[in-house]
């Protein structure tokens, strides 16, 4: 009696177990080519604000490359670094970082640093600062993020690249001093590994099937 | 019970923001504007609806010691749906909603009402439940919504584009240029006490009309729950 009513129970919510994942998989199954366009789109967008459609003609998507580098990135997981590139020569690269140090933890940036090493922007992806204070790195709030622009490391010299308030060369933003401060750090970060990476970071895209994209730039 | 006591249990008398309460993480934390309310707003109700409709559905059907892990079940899985919806036609408002789409499983409010009015009542009264219901909580968020993006950031509604497309931008009225913002409002402590507020002038209104009604119209227990 007892077995045969915890049969029955346990059929009838296995059962409804299988619909609800039904559901799930049939909804997840119709939304899923719409979802990573949508993604890639969003992503490209951000992209494309950095290293503008026409300065490039490959895809930023496909040529990717990722490093490592715990002391610079401050983090042990590889970043993603999409390759810009002109007729097959490299004309910038944008990295994607992840800032361990914010106020309220991460911030996830992106980097973009032309070939000759002065920057391209900076934007954020995304971060959770207080909203009305940290939130200015946002070029939606202020255009703070938006003076990186064409900065490198000579202008102003590495040494001064800090917050004013830290002694550096680089304007913080009133009411928050530590989201800036973490932004600038890793800038200069991404900087100093291009400067030391620069051939590894253009290396020619590993396609899948192991093939080499010919480019005309050496192996590291 | 009348369809229009339903519809005003779901607005006014028993309003889910107001008087039971329910649900109050997501409606503190996405009321910042009008546009984010109304993205939560709307997907909460199409939850509500959802589980409602399912719920009394099923409800000859499931045991009483299967209730609670069916509904859960139910509710889970729409809410899924809805989100894998939503960042397929709303992206951009999906990253602004972020995590709050899937925190729409733990809302209180839709397994209350999946327990304490789905499983009693039929398919159409449930139905009506929960339209009222979502909307009832859409409003209070819209009022919330609205009053913290006027005084927080002297705008309505912005990012009004992310949900109806780029024609509708011209929708969004900026009181004040270089309006510097009020913290307070943004933060959630503004949220709970813009919330304050207005259960208070719900409270009064209320007095004022059992006072000019003397006789007790709509006398009602708040539902019993638990956050």
């Amino acid at each position: 009696m007892l077995l045969q009513h915890m049969l029955r129970t346990s059929i009838l919510l296995a059962l409804f177990a299988v619909i609800g994942t039904g559901l799930v998989a049939y909804t997840h199954d119709s939304t899923k080519a719409k979802i990573a366009y949508n993604e890639k789109q969003s992503l490209l967008k951000k992209l494309h604000v950095i290293i503008t459609p026409d300065e490039h003609d490959n895809e930023l998507f496909q040529d990717v490359i990722s490093v490592t580098s715990e002391s610079l990135f401050g983090t042990k997981n590889s970043v993603t670094a999409y390759r810009a590139r002109k007729n097959g020569a490299p004309v910038g690269v944008i990295i994607a970082p992840i800032v361990p140090d914010g106020y309220n933890g991460e911030i996830k940036l992106l980097v973009g640093i032309y070939y000759d090493g002065s920057l391209a922007g900076v934007r954020v992806l995304s971060h959770r600062e207080t909203p009305g204070l940290g939130d200015r790195i946002e070029e939606k709030r202020s255009d703070w993020i938006l003076a990186f622009r064409s900065r490198s490391l000579e202008n102003p010299d590495a040494k001064d690249w800090r917050v004013k308030r830290d002694g550096g060369a680089i304007d913080q933003f009133t009411g928050a001093t530590i989201t800036p401060r973490a932004i600038v750090k890793a800038v200069k970060n991404c900087l100093l590994y291009y400067t030391d990476n620069k051939e590894l970071l253009f290396s020619p895209l590993i396609i899948p099937n192991d093939e080499i994209v010919p480019t005309n730039r050496n192996e590291p | 019970m009348e369809n229009k006591t339903i519809i005003n249990d779901g607005f006014w008398n028993n309003n889910p923001g107001l008087v039971q309460l329910l649900g109050l993480c997501p409606l503190l934390a996405v009321s910042g504007t009008v546009v984010n309310a109304l993205g939560l707003g709307i997907a909460t109700t199409l939850v509500l609806i959802g589980s409602n409709v399912c719920v009394s559905m099923i409800r000859n059907v499931v045991r009483p010691e299967l209730r609670i892990p069916v509904f859960v079940l139910v509710i889970a899985s729409l809410v899924t749906a809805v989100e894998l919806a939503m960042k397929a036609y709303m992206y951009e408002l999906y990253l602004i909603l972020g995590i709050f789409i899937p925190l729409i499983v733990t809302n209180c409010a839709i397994i209350a009402r999946a327990e304490s009015f789905a499983s009693k009542n039929n398919l159409q009264r449930s139905f009506l439940d929960g339209l009222s219901m979502g909307l009832g909580f859409t409003s209070v968020l819209l009022v919330l919504g609205a009053l913290r993006e006027i005084i927080g950031q002297g705008t309505l509604f912005d990012n009004i584009e992310l949900m109806f497309g780029e024609s509708t931008q011209w929708m969004t009225i900026t009181f004040m240029e270089d309006y510097n913002g009020f913290l307070l409002a943004v933060l959630p402590p503004g949220a709970f006490l813009g919330l304050g507020l207005l259960i208070a002038v719900k409270n009064v209104i209320d007095k004022r009309y059992k006072a000019r009604n003397p006789t007790p119209t709509n006398v009602q227990e708040p539902s019993l729950a638990t956050e």
